[in-house]
């Protein structure tokens, strides 16, 4: 009896199986999945509200925002196996594994949804496009640019990295060493190395304090050596002689905004990525040619590049003007 | 004289099966199954559902060795990570250029070995399983860890791609196929031979057991190199189907697959359980995940209700006992 319960099952499944036909597709509403890495994440539910505003402006949209419960792949493959259940017509996902989810969504690329990653990107065969938050020469640039907006006399900065073999923060120091000549007055007088590590970090903005009295600024483009440089300019009493920037989370940031040891500092804007990637993810779902220029509305458009993908914008700049808004965020 | 008849059973053969465990367990799958068909358009397909398979197949193979197990009143934690272990040693042979018959030999060894490992610490030293399991299950996983760091394996060969990924016949995938074969020798091994009568005898009663002319020890320790090889075998099916090893790969299967055991009725105590009742929870669980899925309701949601349908099939027959009996 016990086995012919089991035999059952298997022969109620297969009968079922049997009877059906495939799903016509109801919705007339074209549906855009955004897959982020794991529900319940400041960052990526920022990211679903821009997408939302992208949907509200497309208008017969809906946005199905999902993921796994914590970040592995094997939790992303589920939500998109039955993603392709559903025959939504596009995925854009932020992927926790660029190789495992290439199956999956290769997979759904077969059976006719477009997929595009985002944010954290997927392998070439497994997208149609990959949507950067933003690239090495705009970083480079931008952290230079936050610097020199606060310093109209000139004068000297240093930059506060991770490790000297941290491939994004070495990428963005050469471009950012690069259009230095396109600020004048502008001295770069060292690049120092605190290892991502906060007290390593604290001591080498200190020491370069000790070394550079002149200092009027510190570009650190790590989340960790931006915080740990703001602690060391406060305590050292030098608040409004010595401007901390670079790249940091707002909700990190906060407190050295309002006290005045950084004026401004830049991130992606989550509400932007996820705006332009339904953006993207509509415009190719709707027969876009990918080769030619893609349109993604209020953030105009991008180009792809020979690897398939593009840099949405320059980083985000944050200051005292919206920083409020933002620190609950992420 | 007053004559009264005494019955030969307490119950009737049929009314024994309306009652099992496995008859509830069914019920509920069909709810489920009906309750699926209603909710979501795209749930009657046969494509989607054989989609629906690969939710719970790997970590049912893993459940039926489980099962023995647990019957026999050990268990083994560390199977999720034996999996990254056994994982981790392919990814590590495809670099050196192993084909696919090697990197399936060393998916298989290498969770014998750690069955083994489990197995000699318990039977061996006579240390408690949970201890023992917890343990290493921080230690093969951090092994991956040290190994890959946040790097990741890649560049299987093509032909590995067909155990996670391959079809047998139409919708029927390979992985649904071992894991119906793995069933029936499962279902076979515990239920018609003498080593099934043996783990039962040794969960009900492990010193009467070994009174009896049972050989405790060894059966125990087959029960751990048999889980561990189950796990080299779904470490070959995921592998293959996300062709790709992380470390993280396969982060908190342990429990899904104790829940799984749990459901189909094992006693988490030991000494009861059955194999067809693990693979009706095996369903239960891929079917609750699938269709949830399918209306998009968050993961922690989905566990939510795991949660709440492993505790209210438990609790249900207890209640209604206590009811009865009042």
């Amino acid at each position: 009896m016990k086995r012919r319960t089991f035999t059952s099952l298997v022969a109620g499944l297969s009968m079922a199986a049997s009877m059906m036909g495939t799903t016509a597709m109801a919705q007339d509403d074209m549906r855009i999945a955004i897959v982020v890495k794991a529900l319940g994440i400041g960052f990526f539910e920022a990211a679903a509200e821009g997408a939302e505003e992208a949907a509200a402006e497309l208008g017969n949209v809906e946005i199905i925002y999902t993921g796994p419960t914590d970040t592995t792949a094997e939790g992303q493959i589920e939500v998109i196996n039955s993603l392709i259940a559903q025959g939504v017509d596009a995925i854009a996902i932020s992927a926790n594994d660029p190789d495992a989810v290439v199956p999956a969504l290769k997979r759904a690329m077969d059976r006719g949804i477009t997929v595009i990653s985002w944010d954290s990107g997927v392998a070439e065969e497994g997208r149609m496009m990959h949507l950067n938050p933003s690239s090495t020469p705009l970083i480079g640039n931008t952290i230079i640019k936050l610097a020199a907006d606060h310093m109209p006399d000139g004068g000297q900065v240093a930059i506060l990295s991770a490790t000297t073999t941290s491939t994004n923060q070495n990428a963005w120091i050469a471009a950012a060493e690069e259009v230095l000549p396109n600020y004048p007055g502008i001295e770069l007088v060292a690049t120092v190395y605190g290892d991502d590590l906060s007290d390593k970090s604290y001591r080498e903005a200190q020491g370069l304090m000790q070394t550079y009295p002149d200092l009027k600024a510190i570009i650190a483009p790590t989340t960790v050596g931006i915080l740990a440089a703001c602690q060391a300019v406060s305590d050292a009493g030098k608040i409004g002689e010595i401007n901390v920037t670079g790249l940091g989370l707002p909700s990190e940031m906060a407190g050295c905004v309002e006290s005045g040891a950084t004026e401004s500092f830049a991130i992606w804007n989550p509400i932007d990525l996820g705006y332009s990637a339904t953006m993207i993810a509509h415009a190719l779902a709707t027969g876009t040619d990918p080769s030619g220029e893609i349109p993604m509305g209020r953030m105009g458009s991008i180009t792809l590049d020979e690897t398939g993908s593009a840099a949405m914008a320059d980083p985000f700049t944050y200051d005292s003007s919206n920083i409020d808004q933002f620190k609950d965020i992420f | 004289m007053n004559t009264r008849s005494i019955p030969d059973r307490l119950q009737s053969p049929l009314e024994r099966k309306v009652k099992s465990w496995e008859s509830l367990l069914m019920l509920v799958a069909i709810g489920i199954f009906v309750a699926n068909s209603f909710a979501s358009p795209y749930f009657l397909n046969a494509w989607n559902l054989s989609d629906a398979t690969f939710n719970f197949t790997e970590k049912a193979m893993i459940a039926f060795a489980m099962a023995l197990l647990i019957i026999s009143g050990e268990i083994d934690l560390s199977v999720a990570s034996i999996i990254a272990l056994a994982s981790t040693a392919m990814g590590a042979a495809v670099q050196m250029g192993v084909g696919t018959e090697g990197l399936v030999l060393i998916g298989l060894a290498t969770g014998l070995v750690c069955g083994a490992f489990n197995g000699i610490l318990v039977t061996g030293l006579g240390l408690p399983s949970i201890v023992v399991t917890i343990g290493t299950m921080s230690l093969f996983r951090g092994i991956s860890f040290i190994i890959l760091g946040d790097q990741a394996y890649r560049g299987y060969p093509p032909e590995f791609a067909f155990f996670g990924q391959g079809y047998v016949w139409w919708v029927i995938s390979f992985e649904f196929v071992l894991f119906a074969i793995i069933a029936v020798i499962y279902g076979v091994v515990l239920h018609m031979t003498n080593f099934g009568r043996a783990v039962y005898a040794i969960g009900n009663n492990p010193t009467g057991a070994l009174f009896s002319g049972i050989r405790v020890g060894r059966v125990k320790f087959i029960l751990f190199l048999l889980t561990g090889l189950m796990s080299g075998i779904a470490a070959i099916c995921l592998t293959s189907r996300l062709g790709s090893t992380r470390p993280s790969i396969a982060t908190g299967w342990e429990l899904e697959i104790v829940t799984m055991v749990v459901l189909g009725g094992v006693n988490i105590l030991g000494g009861s359980g059955s194999i067809p009742g693990v693979v009706i929870a095996a369903f239960v669980m891929g079917l609750v995940t699938f269709g949830l899925g399918l209306l998009n309701v968050p993961g922690i949601v989905m566990s939510i209700v795991i949660g709440a349908l492993l505790i209210g099939v438990i609790a249900l027959p207890r209640l209604w006992t206590m009811w009865r009996t009042r």
